[in-house]
């Protein structure tokens, strides 16, 4: 599903990523851990095509992307479902037209649209919220939005960017409960995370990326090829 | 784009009353500028309009003739003028003639006319000229004719006016020029704000893959939109202001430049189309100037 083939990456003369191979499988979940700056970041934005890599060859969905035109961009990331770590929801939508929006991106019918996002708030837990604003609910119920809206389009990965960060424990674990419902739907997950405890919880594969390196790659604690 | 069409109607509508203070602002700066401008429109045009009606009046040379000439020593006169290099035709033009064109070039004021006593006005030839270079010759020729009493041909003083109106009209257009593209500015820093406003929203559009023109087809419809309103309220004001303009001044104008000025009903037809035109053209612009930035990447 995601194939980084000796990808490098550089700010000017600071290295990001260095040499980066890793093979995503379609349906694996795998946690991206690491300390601040090690190259989580960059690893994301490459992936969502925010930026390009220097070097290496990146293959997302079963499509080249290691170079695309701004046109193709929109064509990549609907493919693609985004959750972050501080929610990013419309602040003037209402729950119901945040997770509609992304449908309207795609030219869905109304019709199509009043269907299927009550469906998928239902799904998330938070179907009585619909006609709520964001600032109405909590952090949780806002991140279940988020994932609403992640993943209306049917995306074959989505991408999580701590997407626990900003929530308790409690919380924190029901979010991850979700995302391991879309998972078991066959939906790709990376999820980038310092949440060890979850990370340890969850037994699923980690990679570890340090100084742009990656150091580890392992599935439920036992080291893999790297 | 156009598959989006509804979706974008429908935003921009939204988007023109949630950000009513961005509207306002938008829509003063195109009204303001397009009053301007229909205040330079105005100036350009009639001045075009005065400087053709002179240029066709002075073709002409008016002979006066002197009041004890007989109508056959007109004819005698007449008919060596005609002779002339550079003239085209000469027309005998009796006092009551003369009058009668008077009276109708003063239109309303004609009146005034009635309380003379008797016609003051003299028989006279008037000369049209075939090329004008040759006016000063004719005129020479013909003011040192027996029985010819005035000659009247004011070429340098045409000249002078052409020269001026020329300016005038150069000048306009410059400032024309300038007003749209300052207006422009304007629009795409209000735009600007608005589309930093919603910055947030772009990007997030972006993550769910929307395309550029799902996100600029909203702002530039509303742009349009805008441009469209300001158009029609610089409509209304303009009407109003030029109708009240040509009362006051419009019969007053045939006395002091001896011609009239350009209808309103002309004036107005004309400016609807430059104002709309132009309106949403502004709008247009400014808005994708303003998005240019946010939608890179």
């Amino acid at each position: 599903m995601i194939i980084f083939d000796n990808i490098t990456k550089r700010y000017g003369s600071k290295v990001a990523l260095e040499n980066a191979t890793i093979h995503i499988d379609k349906g694996d979940f795998v946690f991206l851990v690491g300390p601040s700056g090690a190259g989580k970041s960059t690893f994301i934005k490459l992936i969502l095509k925010e930026i390009e890599p220097d070097e290496g060859k990146l293959i997302v969905a079963g499509r080249d992307i290691t170079h695309l035109s701004n046109r193709e961009i929109p064509q990549l990331r609907r493919s693609l479902g985004v959750v972050f770590q501080d929610f990013r929801l419309l602040p003037n939508k209402t729950v119901f037209e945040n997770v509609a929006f992304a449908m309207e991106v795609l030219h869905h019918k109304p019709r199509v649209i009043k269907r299927q996002v009550p469906q998928v708030l239902d799904l998330m837990g938070i179907g009585e919220a619909a006609d709520k604003f964001p600032d109405e609910l909590s952090g949780g119920e806002q991140q279940r939005v988020a994932i609403a809206r992640a993943i209306i389009n049917n995306p074959k990965v989505l991408i999580a960017d701590e997407p626990t960060g900003n929530l308790d424990k409690d919380t924190a674990w029901e979010i991850m409960q979700l995302l391991n419902q879309v998972n078991l739907r066959g939906t790709t997950v990376v999820m980038v995370t310092h949440a060890f405890d979850i990370v340890e919880r969850m037994g699923k594969r980690e990679v570890e990326i340090e100084s742009g390196q990656i150091i580890r790659d392992t599935k439920g604690g036992i080291a893999a090829d790297v | 784009m156009f598959k989006g069409l509804g979706y974008s109607l429908k935003q921009a509508i939204v988007q023109i009353f949630r950000n009513k203070g961005m509207t306002v602002a938008s829509l003063f700066a195109i009204t303001a500028m397009l009053l301007i401008l229909g205040l330079f429109f105005f100036l350009t045009v009639n001045v075009n309009f005065i400087t053709e009606e002179i240029k066709d009046q002075f073709d002409t040379i008016e002979v006066f003739l002197q009041d004890d000439q007989t109508e056959a020593q007109a004819e005698v006169i007449r008919n060596s003028l005609s002779q002339l290099q550079g003239v085209a035709n000469v027309e005998y033009i009796s006092k009551a003639q003369a009058m009668e064109e008077f009276k109708t070039r003063w239109g309303d004021n004609a009146y005034l006319l009635d309380g003379l006593a008797s016609n003051p006005l003299p028989n006279s030839l008037r000369v049209t000229l075939e090329n004008l270079e040759d006016g000063e010759l004719v005129a020479e020729v013909s003011r040192s004719m027996s029985g010819v009493e005035d000659v009247r041909y004011y070429q340098t003083e045409v000249n002078k006016i052409l020269r001026i109106s020329e300016g005038i009209q150069k000048g306009a257009l410059v400032v024309i020029a300038f007003l749209i593209i300052v207006s422009v500015v304007v629009v795409s820093n209000t735009v600007k704000l608005t589309v930093m406003a919603r910055q947030e929203e772009i990007r997030i559009m972006k993550y769910v893959g929307a395309t550029n023109w799902f996100i600029r087809g909203p702002l530039l419809l509303e742009g349009m939109f805008i441009g469209l309103i300001a158009a029609l309220i610089a409509l209304g004001c303009t009407w109003a202001i030029y109708a009240r303009l040509m009362a006051a001044i419009g019969q007053q104008a045939v006395i002091l430049l001896s011609t009239s000025l350009v209808e309103t009903n002309f004036m107005m037809i004309n400016l609807t189309w430059i104002y709309i035109a132009l309106g949403i053209s502004i709008g247009a612009f400014g808005s994708i100037l303003s998005m240019r930035r946010f939608l890179q990447a």
